[in-house]
């Protein structure tokens, strides 16, 4: 390549960035999304969302593409070199749910450089330049005794279902139960591990049953409220309320249970969706609106009425999913300023 | 020396065959920006070819390699940044125990591969050890040099050859390194030519620690962070490069443009398939069939060179 060329290139490569930097209307604008992992149900069902409201809003007219890439490791050096590639395709916002929050920090800093916005969900980026959409997991934990506290004012014996010991999610979703269970009536009798799977909860439950005393409720991080309720079921105790997470087997025994003998609990996840969410973040913050850099996930809860709905709209082996709209994104913005 | 030129020449046209199809599909690609974004990841890629050149030079693998370069990621991200007396003592600690592995691989006979294994685990424990949740910070002029704006030609193009060039003189053009390469072509002759095959396998070894230790560096500059898992995909990626440079598993040949280039073809390909808007869950599949058909025409090659 001769020296004029690769100037002309270099020439070429600013002008394309420069650009990118107008505000407002944002129906000429590409937003991508980066994705780390697909191997589950609710990266499946974040995907489908994703494809779902990103034609809409291409087919709107709100922006001019909204395209979904997936790395085909869960690696953080993929994913890095995936997010380079997109500032080469020229793309104006780039949404991320990251394989790493801090191994992937320099692409995300070259973006920003370039002058694409970036914004991400659920696996959150460290790097300031990004927006942050996160889950407060310690608040997941916070309402699940909260609820059982209005249920049972008088307090009573709970049993913890956690999660895989030693990742980041249990430790958070426990101390928030830990800590509200404080300022309750409850005591928290048993502990078991139930690694987010059904079968791993049952066999746990199972084995610290016959060692509790009479227990009311049942805290749990979703993923091991079905597996919970087999192993209670086996035995002759009374059904405690236990707290589901939304997955749909979990509905689908609560729904069966409340049409037997009116079975009241409730239910509360994050929703797939919530990378919908992060879409219309993007849009706003292209459309020229100021954004807070920290945005915190909404949860999906569903009560005791809202069941039958939910149900019918989640898939077997999937979990309950809402997609987030233009005016859902400008609530969660306010309510953070 | 012909048979090195050739053995050279099928890297570098399916190198030069990948980049111009990204080209073709990205011209933006065609740019200082561009090569930059596209390549500037492949340097750590290339150390850690190079340091896994250094083992099959000897006739052996390492599949501790990717934790290795996590764990140097790490060592950087903390230590170098914090106190870096400290933690350049623990990079050369770590290269000593490569050298040291090396040895004990010579004295007792025992198979590498499972040896290697065994240290992949060590060394993702230590990197989990140092950093438990992802973070640190790379130090300020590992930053600045790996984010150098180079006149004319990005650093992205620039490192690797310079790279290339310094393994080339150091393997191909200095004594030690036609004695190593003799490791793996034939050690038995090595030994009653009066050589210490113990200590011509540690260096070896000391030499992949090192080019480790340099992945593990560059990675950081480039990520600015680290993470324990940071660099798990190197193991495979480094051994497909050199083996799609034109290395081969025995026998000491090895290239070390070759490999470098293998690096840099395997990221693009990457990079290729990307742009393709490949769905994934072909990708990694796409990415096997193109080094297979790198080998499969290799193979012809070398049939052809030997008939004529």
């Amino acid at each position: 390549m001769t020296l004029k060329a690769i100037m002309l290139g270099a020439a070429a490569g600013i002008t394309v960035f420069a650009t990118t930097n107008v505000v407002a209307d944002t129906s000429d604008k590409r937003i991508a999304l980066s994705n780390n992992y697909a191997g589950n149900s609710w990266r499946q069902a974040m995907l489908e969302s994703w494809q779902k409201v990103g034609e809409a809003a291409v087919a709107d007219g709100k922006v001019a593409s909204a395209d979904a890439f997936t790395t085909s490791e869960n690696q953080a050096t993929e994913q890095a070199a995936q997010i380079q590639n997109m500032i080469l395709q020229g793309y104006d916002a780039i949404v991320i749910n990251a394989a790493s929050p801090t191994a992937i920090n320099g692409a995300v800093k070259a973006a920003c450089d370039a002058g694409i916005t970036v914004v991400s969900f659920d696996g959150i980026v460290q790097e300031p330049c990004a927006w942050r959409i996160a889950v407060d997991f310690q608040q997941m934990g916070r309402e699940q005794v909260k609820y059982l506290a209005e249920r049972y004012p008088e307090g009573g014996n709970l049993l913890e279902i956690r999660g895989l010991a030693g990742v980041f999610v249990d430790d958070e979703i426990s101390a928030g139960i830990h800590d509200e269970v404080k300022n309750s009536n409850f005591e928290i009798v048993g502990s078991v591990h139930g690694d987010w799977a059904q079968d791993v909860a049952q066999k746990a439950v199972a084995g610290i049953l016959p060692s509790l005393p009479e227990i009311v409720g049942v805290v749990t991080q979703g993923g091991d409220g079905y597996g919970a309720a087999q192993a209670i079921g086996a035995t002759d105790r009374a059904m405690p309320t236990i707290v589901m997470g939304n997955r749909q087997d979990e509905l689908q025994w609560w729904s069966d249970e409340k049409a037997a003998n009116g079975y009241e609990t409730t239910s509360l996840s994050i929703a797939p969706g919530v990378s919908t969410l992060a879409f219309w973040v993007a849009q706003q913050v292209l459309d020229g609106n100021e954004v807070p850099k920290d945005l915190t996930v909404p949860f999906l809860a569903i009560s005791q009425d809202e069941l039958e709905d939910a149900l019918k709209t989640t898939p077997k082996g999937s979990v309950a999913n809402v997609e987030y709209s233009l005016e859902d994104a400008k609530a969660v913005i306010a309510s953070s300023k | 020396m012909s048979g090195d030129r050739l053995r050279l020449a099928l890297p570098v046209l399916s190198l030069v065959v990948l980049l111009g199809a990204v080209f073709y599909l990205q011209p933006r690609a065609m740019s200082y920006f561009g090569l930059n974004l596209l390549f500037n990841l492949a340097i750590p890629v290339a150390l850690a070819t190079i340091s896994q050149m250094m083992i099959i030079m000897v006739n052996d693998i390492d599949l501790s390699i990717g934790t290795f370069v996590s764990f140097c990621a790490c060592v950087t991200a903390t230590f170098v940044h914090d106190t870096p007396v400290i933690g350049y003592m623990i990079l050369a600690a770590a290269i000593l125990a490569y050298a040291l592995l090396g040895a004990l691989i010579q004295l007792r006979g025992l198979p590498a591969i499972v040896v290697t294994l065994g240290m992949s685990f060590v060394w993702g424990g230590l990197a989990v050890l140092i950093l438990p949740s992802p973070g640190g910070a790379s130090p300020e002029w590992l930053k600045t040099l790996m984010s150098l704006k180079t006149p004319l030609v990005p650093i992205a193009v620039v490192a690797p050859l310079v790279i290339a060039l310094a393994v080339h003189f150091l393997i191909k053009r200095s004594w030690v390194g036609v004695i190593l390469q003799g490791v793996g072509g034939n050690d038995r002759a090595m030994e009653r030519a009066g050589w210490s095959l113990v200590r011509l396998r540690a260096s070896a070894y000391g030499l992949a620690g090192l080019f480790g230790v340099l992945a593990g560096m560059s990675l950081v500059g480039l990520t600015t962070a680290a993470d324990a898992n940071i660099a798990l995909r190197y193991t495979l990626l480094s051994i497909a490069g050199v083996i799609l440079g034109g290395g081969e598993f025995v026998g000491g040949r090895i290239s070390p443009f070759g490999a470098v280039i293998g690096a840099l073809t395997l990221t693009l390909a990457a990079s290729f398939l990307s742009f393709l808007r490949l769905s994934p869950d072909w990708q990694i599949g796409a990415q096997g069939a193109i080094l297979i058909l790198v080998l499969a025409v290799r193979l012809v090659f070398i049939r052809k060179g030997a008939v004529a």
